[in-house]
């Protein structure tokens, strides 16, 4: 039976009671409880099942390891799955529910795979469940999926109640982990002067030491600690978070934070979690050392723990989780465990050390409290389902014959300690086989590597391997020195606090207990107790050559449950070693990888959500659409009217609506989300002329000219019209979505090709609104609010002039997409809503009305004028749309030129730009393709051409359509057929792609 | 080879399983071979099945660098579709997904290749004109796709977030016939298949030069020794630009890492694979119950494959739009892969310029569902010196200008 004990509990408030539920049943706890202890003094030993197997699991660990006790915690909007109770604080109201069971955790249907274990062995679905092929989806699949997966997943429409956010920071030294040795390289390498941020996982500053015993210079650890932390706190250069994990370390000193700030407190105003994103000079990991369980059958019934953690247990959280308990190890370190059970009144059975001559001065300690002690001893079977009930113990130095049996409830195991080497690996530090301890150490000889080509991670205490207390504290003072003075800082000199403990015996490799354990004793004894893979797995996985220990893992699933093989992996590796009869380090670990405790998806995403999850930009004219219909599309980050709806209007009825007005009256368009690059300097002309296919250096100042831009690889990217303010000045208009890749792409040739041209790019698409005021009555409303003369003597089509119209300073450019009479006119963006306002009101007279995206489309298309995105896809050059005449055969060169020579791109044959017309005045599907002859080689249908844009023509009253088609300009008259998905095929004649005033008269009146 | 079933299973348990033999022999390579396939990723395991068992060309030695299906066949996120745009991708990717329908009977190993559907999400007026173009070729290329509305996307995807006020979905390109597979089973499937022909399948030995005699290839130099050949396929992506150097050419290639990660297992909560171009993030769930997620590559060149954390979190970011509820959800593990990125996006399957010389590789972020198809080409090429589903892939492509580019129905905003 687990019990809260009368005395210990160094971490809990005796007199702040806490109630929680776990699977419905109101528990009582403390204040400073996990849920894991305090569910363990309510003498709930089976939290959980396991995955494969659907076994019985106990609480294992104390941390961060934890692979067994996940649960559901909380409700509704704020339900979420796989929480480690070892890690989850409790609070007064909590509620959590058990895992991966059906009908109850007690009672589960699928705890019929325990029973089938063996003929479940690893990779069984590897090799089974093949025939008949359509089984696999509608059979087996279906099954597998509905008894894969752990917590139930969060309701479909849940909205996750709680908000998120992240810190950017930068500091000198980053120090990860606020034990002794976090701590005391944090005040080291503070005492230089440099700025150091020291975050822990847990609640609490100290670590494990405090827990394991000693002293520094002569006092506890724990008031070492206190002192420590009350220095740190008052130094300005030093930032300290509790309950801020480590997550992740990347390249060039960028690490990750996770702060969890209210999960221990969820009525707490602020957000949730908090991902800290830091750039750091160098990195100091002091992660400690996690135990190693010891791989005997049974090893995985509830009961059965870590030493370290059970010692945690009984002085953390004043919580002995048995009665009766027996105690296996192959190190010393066990015993303080044994020792600290006894001195709490709990019945130590035996311990059953591993090592044939025992252990050193804690053995005899524990004899001396009256412990039993067996060298050269180990279990056998620990029997018991939902919690232990006995213990076989036998020789370790055998292949399992019982030779007694204990009676007990609990029991405490240790196969040595690892350093917790993860961060050190993210980004590439490399690790040293420790034969004397068993584990993987990092290598500070090979560490990770920054931009400078020296390390940028220092590791300190425990994670560097040092166990002991002494041995800590020295290499820790080192550390925080070392970081320091790699940071750019002078360390100061000064004593390093003296830790004393017990002086351990030698530790002895255990990897099976026993050494020769049996076939039916290895398919019970667990290595991964969360994915269910055991000794035997690891033994088959060998044997069929997955020998690399990336096929072991991912052939037995060693490893890749949620604590990511925390507890198994480095029990495993030696197992395989040993059937591949190689050296450990020969076989080398699995990548570690990030992050290190899975972070929530929701510190990952950040603030960025809802309506700010990409910043919306709005034109001065957004709120006036938004007021007067607008049927909003998303254009980029911008939204742009696609039509302005009437009430009862339909959208294609406005869009018809906006066509005819602007063709025969007056339409206004919000233009302002063109891009507007200003390029300027005295190379501007000729970085121009690389950058077009036109010649921009001639163009005269107060002219306009229409420019293509294309790839290296020749295709057209992006149009626009350019026009010259001065003798260095052009501005450069580009589509909406291109304004800021073009700027982008203007940029990364100044910088990377002409770096020495003077020449510089501005982009000012939001310093400007811009209105185009289109159709025969534009001069008309232009006049009627006053001022610059804008006659066709004034300004002939294709110019522009600075000026005033009404009240407004404004840039009048006289360009037409339309093929109306138009203009094109930049005012302030401050103005942009009193400019528009006035035109509305002044047009009224003659007929105004907005017109969104789709009106302007259709304009466009009966011209004949190509959009990008429509007649250009990334495969199209301006030779394939009749462009020819808008490249410069002048030039030396250009963008694209050279890509424009090649064979494939000067072969007649290609598909060109025509205008298409329905037999039956039907609109063309959009995308539909031009069928050829029969199929090709890969039996596909031939193909003659596609449809790139088509829409119906309010002012000729029937679809209009511009196509790509082979030859297609010298095939004009032909009917070609365009298949639709549903098999309707339409047919469509080629034909000029201009069908509206083809002489262009009403532009240029 | 020991046949795989459920009696096998069964039968192995009655004696704890000790009798299983190995899936593939590791054995010493031999002086000469006809064809040496360099890189035991699935591409080249593949490349060699199909040399074997469409070509009887048996005597094939498959030579690895580090453990097999250990680059981006055992890191990517296992979508398997076919509903491309361009003629040439659609017939290699639709070989391949008709090939993986029936690749686990075939291998007599279970790839657990699971045809559950692939959505790709329109929330554009030009994805939503982009993927209306793709349902049209694809009709004509014998790929059965369609295009489907928002409120069927919803039926097919509870958990998807239609409404969002930034990107609604619009509707979405629907292929039923496209779905997942385990990835490693892939690798670890052919690579049983092709030892069983007698192929060897050479690990941990890294190829260092490449031997030719008066422009025709003779062999390789290895860290285990010179092995001679009359053909050679260069199946090594991510690195292929570094061997195609030791042949004596050069590759328009760029090598970046590719980013993914998982969640946590839950219990199945989403059955299909959905994409989501304009926010940028993939998603479906594995059958262990974890929530796969890819996202995009990072913007330098290099070649470690690690995970970085700016891609993580934008596509996470995305996908907690497009899904709401995967906001309580951890990430697991992020990880990332050498990707092969070529001007055009499309891969390169080719003769080089070294004769006896072919390489395969430029998959960018798309090639496991390309596996068996691929290796079914790659093959015919080796063997016959034309293939009708690679001719379209050639090097030569990039010199004329014949790019096949499959971005484009993604298209720009206009």
């Amino acid at each position: 039976m687990s019990t809260r004990l009368p005395s210990h509990g160094r971490l809990i408030d005796r007199s702040a009671q806490v109630t929680f539920t776990f699977n419905g049943a109101t528990m009582r706890g403390y204040a400073g409880d996990t849920l894991a202890s305090a569910l363990l003094a309510n003498d709930r030993m089976m939290v959980g099942r396991s995955f494969k197997y659907h076994r019985p699991r106990g609480v294992v660990a104390s941390g961060a390891e934890e692979p067994n006790a996940l649960v559901g915690l909380g409700q509704g909007n704020r339900f979420e799955p796989n929480q480690r109770a070892t890690t989850t604080e409790l609070f007064d109201g909590l509620t959590a529910v058990s895992q991966n069971h059906w009908p109850s955790l007690d009672f589960d249907i699928g705890a019929v795979n325990t029973a089938l274990a063996r003929f479940l062995p690893a990779g069984f679905y590897y090799k089974m469940f093949i025939h008949p092929q359509p089984f696999w989806k509608h059979v087996y699949e279906p099954f597998i999926r509905k008894s894969a997966g752990l917590g139930r997943a969060p309701d479909s429409e849940a909205r996750d109640a709680d908000t998120y956010e992240h810190f950017h920071v930068q500091t000198d030294i980053l120090v990860i982990g606020g034990g002794v040795a976090g701590l005391l390289a944090a005040r080291n390498a503070a005492l230089s002067g440099a700025r150091v941020l020291l975050i822990e996982q847990t609640a609490h500053w100290g670590g494990r030491a405090p827990v394991d015993g000693g002293t520094v210079d002569g006092a506890p650890v724990d008031k070492f600690v206190e002192q420590i932390v009350s220095e740190l706190e008052t130094m300005a250069n030093v930032t300290m978070r509790l309950r801020c994990m480590g997550a992740g370390v990347y390249d060039h000193g960028y690490a990750l934070g996770y702060e969890r700030l209210t999960d221990h407190d969820p009525d707490a105003p602020g957000p949730r979690h908090r991902l800290w994103r830091i750039r750091a000079r160098r990195i100091v990991t002091a992660t400690g050392a996690i135990e190693r369980p010891l791989s005997f059958a049974g090893n995985d019934v509830p009961g059965v723990m870590l030493a370290g953690a059970m010692r945690d247990y009984v002085v953390n959280w004043g919580v002995a989780p048995g009665r009766r308990v027996v105690v296996a190890t192959n190190n010393d370190d066990a015993y303080r465990t044994a020792i600290t059970l006894k001195q709490a009144g709990v019945d130590v059975v035996r311990v059953l050390d591993a090592r044939a001559a025992g252990g050193g001065a804690l053995m005899e300690e524990a004899r001396s409290l009256g412990i039993r002690v067996d060298p050269g001893r180990a279990i056998a079977k620990v029997s018991g389902g939902k919690r232990v009930k006995k213990v076989a113990i036998c020789n370790q130095d055998g292949i399992g014959g019982a030779r007694e049996d204990l009676s007990c409830d609990a029991v405490a195991m240790s196969g040595g300690w690892s350093p917790v080497v993860h961060l050190w690996s993210h980004c590439g530090g490399k690790l040293a086989w420790d034969e004397d301890r068993a584990h993987f150490r990092p290598d500070p000889d090979r560490p990770p590597l920054g931009a400078d080509g020296r390390g940028f991670v220092v590791t300190a205490g425990a994670a560097s391997g040092a166990l002991a207390l002494d041995a800590v504290l020295d290499d820790a003072a080192a550390a925080g020195k070392a970081a320091a003075k790699a940071a750019g800082h002078s360390p100061r000199r000064g004593k390093t606090p003296r830790g004393e403990t017990t002086p351990e015996a030698a530790m002895e490799p255990v990897w099976l207990m026993p050494a020769r354990a049996d076939t039916p004793l290895r398919m019970k004894s667990w290595l991964d107790f969360q994915n269910d893979v055991k000794v035997s797995d690891v033994q088959l996985a060998a044997r069929e050559g997955y020998e690399s220990v990336e096929h072991t893992k991912r052939y037995t699933t060693l490893g890749m449950a949620t604590d990511q093989g925390k507890l198994s992996n480095i029990n495993g590796l030696a197992i395989l070693a040993d059937a591949l009869e190689a050296e450990i380090p020969k076989v080398g670990t699995t990548t570690f990888r990030p992050p290190y405790t899975p972070i929530s998806m929701g510190a990952i995403a950040g603030e960025a959500r809802g309506e700010v999850f990409q910043p919306i930009r709005r034109t001065p004219m957004h709120d006036w659409h938004e007021r007067n219909g607008a049927d909003w599309e998303p254009v980029g980050h911008w939204r742009r009217p696609f039509t302005y709806l009437r009430p009862g209007e339909t959208v294609h009825d406005a869009v018809n609506r906006e066509v005819k007005n602007t063709r025969e009256n007056l339409g206004l368009l919000d233009a302002s989300t063109l891009g507007k690059l200003v390029v300027k300097g005295p190379d501007a002309g000729r970085f121009l002329d690389m950058m077009y296919t036109n010649m921009m250096s001639t163009l005269k100042v107060g002219k306009c000219r229409y420019g293509l831009m294309c790839s290296e690889n020749g295709f057209l990217i992006d149009d626009g019209v350019v026009a010259r303010i001065d003798e260095d000045t052009w501005l450069c208009h580009t589509t909406t979505g291109g304004a800021e890749h073009i700027h982008a792409h203007m940029e990364e040739w100044l910088q990377t090709e002409w770096w020495d041209w003077k020449v510089h790019v501005a982009n000012l698409t939001e310093q400007y609104a811009q209105v185009a005021v289109v159709g025969p009555n534009a001069r008309k409303v232009l006049e009627t609010l006053g001022g610059m003369d804008l006659s066709k003597e004034a300004l002939a089509f294709m110019e522009w002039k600075d000026g005033r119209i009404g009240e407004f300073d404004a840039r009048v450019y006289r360009i037409s997409f339309s093929g109306e009479l138009s203009y094109e006119i930049a005012v302030p963006a401050s103005k942009g809503q009193a400019f528009w306002d006035a035109l509305i009101e002044a047009g009224r007279a003659f007929g105004v009305m907005p017109y969104g995206t789709e009106c302007l489309h259709i304009l466009r298309a009966e011209k004949g004028f190509i959009m990008i995105g429509d007649e250009t896809d990334g495969t199209v050059i301006p030779q394939d749309l009749g462009l020819s005449w808008a490249i410069s055969k002048k030039k030396e060169d250009f963008l694209g030129k050279r890509a424009q020579q090649r064979s494939h791109m000067t072969d007649p044959n290609r598909w060109k730009l025509v205008g298409l017309e329905t037999v039956d005045g039907s609109v063309l599907p959009d995308g539909a393709y031009a069928v050829g002859e029969g199929v090709n080689a890969n039996g596909q249908r031939n193909t003659v051409g596609r449809v790139t844009s088509t829409y119906h023509s309010a002012n000729l009253g029937r679809g209009i359509a511009m196509g790509l088609v082979l030859n297609g300009p010298d095939r004009m008259g032909e009917v070609l057929e365009f298949p639709g998905t549903d098999g309707t095929v339409f047919k469509a004649k080629i034909v000029d792609p201009v069908v509206y005033d083809k002489d262009g008269e009403k532009q240029n009146v | 080879m020991r046949h795989y079933s459920a009696f096998a299973v069964a039968r192995e348990a009655l004696r704890h399983h000790t009798g299983w033999e190995r899936a593939w022999r590791s054995p010493e390579p031999k002086r000469r071979y006809d064809v040496i396939i360099v890189g035991a990723g699935g591409h080249g395991l593949a490349t060699a099945y199909y040399l074997g068992k469409n070509y009887g060309i048996q005597n094939v030695a498959v030579i690895e660098k580090g453990w097999l299906g250990g680059g981006n066949t055992g890191r990517n996120t296992t979508i398997i579709r076919s509903n491309y745009l361009q003629d040439p991708s659609a017939a290699i990717y639709e070989k391949s997904r008709s090939l993986y329908e029936h690749l686990s009977q075939d291998l007599n190993y279970n790839l657990m290749f699971s045809p559950r559907g692939v959505m790709m999400l329109a929330q554009t007026q030009n994805e939503v004109r982009g993927y209306k173009r793709t349902a049209h070729a694809n009709a004509l290329q014998g790929v059965t796709t369609e295009w489907i509305s928002p409120q069927r996307v919803k039926e097919l995807v509870p958990i998807i977030n239609l409404d969002g006020p930034r990107y609604p979905v619009l509707g979405a390109l629907w292929q039923a016939r496209a779905g997942t597979a385990r990835h490693d089973a892939l690798a670890w499937g052919y690579a049983r298949a092709c030892s069983a022909m007698g192929m060897d399948i050479i690990q941990q030995c890294e190829v260092t030069g490449v031997r030719s005699d008066n422009g025709h290839v003779k062999g390789v130099e290895t860290t285990r020794g010179p092995i001679d050949c009359d053909k050679l396929g260069i199946v090594v992506a991510g690195h292929s630009g570094v061997l195609a150097e030791m042949a004596g050419f050069r590759l328009p290639i760029e090598s970046v890492a590719l980013q993914a990660l998982v969640s946590e297992p839950i219990k199945p909560c989403m059955d299909v694979v959905v994409m989501a171009n304009t926010v940028h993030g993939y998603m479906s769930q594995s059958d262990k119950g974890e929530m796969v997620i890819g996202g995009g590559a990072d913007g330098y060149n290099n070649y470690t494959q690690r995970g970085s954390f700016h891609h993580v979190e934008e596509t996470v970011r995305a996908l907690v739009e497009t899904f709401p509820m995967i906001s309580r959800l951890k990430m697991l593990r992020q990880w990332g892969g050498i990707v092969d990125m070529t001007g055009d996006r499309s891969p390169i399957l080719s003769k080089t310029p070294l004769g006896g010389c072919f390489i395969n590789c430029g998959w960018g972020t798309g090639g496991f569902k390309a596996i068996p198809g691929s290796g079914w080409g790659m093959a015919q090429l080796m063997a016959t010196g034309h293939s009708p589903l690679t001719e379209a892939f050639t090097l030569d492509r990039f010199a004329e200008g014949r790019f096949i580019d499959e971005s484009v129905a993604a298209g720009v905003a206009h």
